[in-house]
């Protein structure tokens, strides 16, 4: 890639930093410059997002529905898979699973529940009256 | 690679790559002047191509364009005969006591890291991803100071963040993971020369020789293959968001751009200067091709997330587009293995 070929076009990184790429200078060396991003990659992350959305709003309604617990859905929201939440609470990975049951949720421990909440970074409250 | 941000003892060095900057500046740091992003990268064999079987990263194919994290650092401070040391904790507590220790004595460290509760970076790019690198180069105000290499300016974090991000758990958890060289030795150009003929020759063998087909330049293909099938087997919608997480592998912050490959002949052309040796600057040429192409083939890509390319004829032609790098990569990588660069 040419120097006057980096594109030059701000997505969701810029707020923070601009990043270092390697190109070929006027001399056809190397060196680095400064890019503010590439809409190629920028609607790569988009689309991951819109995917990402669409999973939460469906675990928000299979828990208003009752198919699944608030547990599933704030997984969703955090960006979770099970071995994610598994490794926070210290679970494995069959109980996590077994937790997504509203009738297993329901009668959860305390204990249990603060686990859940923390990893979530919610309280307890806000983990047992889900609210959609 | 920029050097601009200084403090009193320790330079913040931006890179494209977190473990490369790392690497880079906690060896200049020791003294090592010489030291830049390239030279860490190609000494610590870092291209590489894989396509995990069986495994999905958030919900999309799990592909790597580089080497497994924390090789780059041990590969190269190995070849240049530095000492380091590397812990990992089961306990927070004494993890955060070590740390403290090491900044009390004033030396710059590096921690693994999870980026989903980093506080600083824009939500957009906080997925669990738990190989971020940065450096702890000292305390002020009860917030350590933070040099992330990906970032044009240093930074901080309370108590509380670092060890949350220290801590953070899924695939590749850190544990807390701390690493820093212990004793750095004067070192000599013929050592540079080693480390390089050794990282380039243990580079041929991983793109080359490794057995299986879904890694080296043989995996290139294979994902070809399986972009072939992405839209009969998964369906349009799903086959786009599996183009886009290659592209986002390929080309995100942290590659330098085509997936690591104009890192890796910005190497061939230090080497080709370490080394008096003009063909490893037209094997840089063939690198600086083959990352070209890997950015045509992300042009394409994006053609179908963004909804404009639908046909199966554009699934294909993506495919053959990967065929065609995969040669260009291959037959670098024999010219590379032919020079008999030595041992």
């Amino acid at each position: 890639m040419k120097k006057e070929d980096l594109p030059q076009e701000p997505g969701a990184l810029s707020r923070l930093t601009r990043e270092v790429c390697y190109v070929k200078n006027e001399d056809g060396k190397y060196e680095t410059a400064l890019s503010d991003g590439w809409n190629v990659k920028k609607d790569a992350l988009d689309s991951a997002w819109v995917e990402v959305n669409e999973r939460i709003e469906e675990a928000r309604k299979a828990v208003m529905n009752g198919e699944k617990s608030p547990i599933y859905y704030f997984m969703e929201l955090r960006l979770m898979d099970v071995g994610v939440l598994s490794g926070y609470t210290g679970n494995f990975t069959f109980f996590t699973k077994r937790h997504f049951k509203p009738s297993v949720f329901k009668d959860l421990s305390e204990r249990q529940l603060t686990k859940y909440a923390s990893a979530f970074d919610i309280t307890v409250s806000e983990l047992k009256n889900f609210k959609g | 690679m920029n050097i601009d941000s200084t403090t009193d003892a320790f330079h913040h060095v931006q890179t494209a790559h977190c473990e490369n900057g790392v690497t880079t500046a906690l060896l200049r740091y020791h003294g090592l002047d010489f030291m830049t992003e390239p030279l860490a990268f190609g000494m610590g064999s870092g291209l590489f191509y894989i396509q995990i079987p069986f495994l999905t990263i958030n919900n999309g194919p799990a592909i790597s364009f580089r080497t497994m994290p924390g090789a780059i650092f041990k590969r190269t401070c190995r070849s240049l005969g530095v000492e380091v040391t590397r812990k990992k904790f089961s306990n927070p507590v004494a993890a955060e006591a070590f740390l403290d220790q090491k900044v009390k004595e004033g030396v710059p460290v590096g921690c693994q890291v999870g980026v989903f509760h980093l506080t600083y970076f824009p939500k957009e790019y906080r997925f669990h991803f738990n190989a971020h690198n940065l450096i702890v180069y000292g305390s002020e105000d009860n917030r350590y100071m933070i040099s992330d290499p990906v970032m044009e300016d240093v930074t901080s974090l309370s108590r509380e963040e670092l060890t949350r991000v220290r801590f953070a758990q899924g695939p590749l958890a850190p544990k807390g993971h701390i690493y820093f060289p212990e004793s750095v030795k004067k070192i000599s150009e013929d050592t540079i020369r080693k480390g390089i003929v050794k990282g380039i020759n243990r580079n041929v063998r991983d793109m080359l020789r490794i057995p299986g087909n879904f890694a080296g330049v043989d995996g290139i293909r294979h994902t070809a293959g399986h972009i072939r099938k992405w839209r009969d087997k998964l369906g349009l919608k799903k086959a786009s968001l599996y183009l886009g997480q290659i592209v986002r592998m390929q080309e995100e912050i942290g590659t330098g751009g085509g997936g690591f490959r104009f890192l890796y002949g910005a190497f061939l052309e230090e080497a080709a200067a370490y080394m008096q040796d003009d063909r490893l600057l037209q094997v840089s040429e063939d690198f600086t091709k083959a990352g070209d192409m890997w950015r045509a083939s992300a042009i394409k890509m994006a053609g179908v997330y963004k909804g404009r390319l639908t046909e199966q004829k554009d699934f294909e032609e993506i495919a053959d587009m990967l065929v065609d790098i995969r040669l260009v990569e291959k037959e670098a990588f024999q010219k590379l293995s032919r020079f008999n660069l030595g041992k």
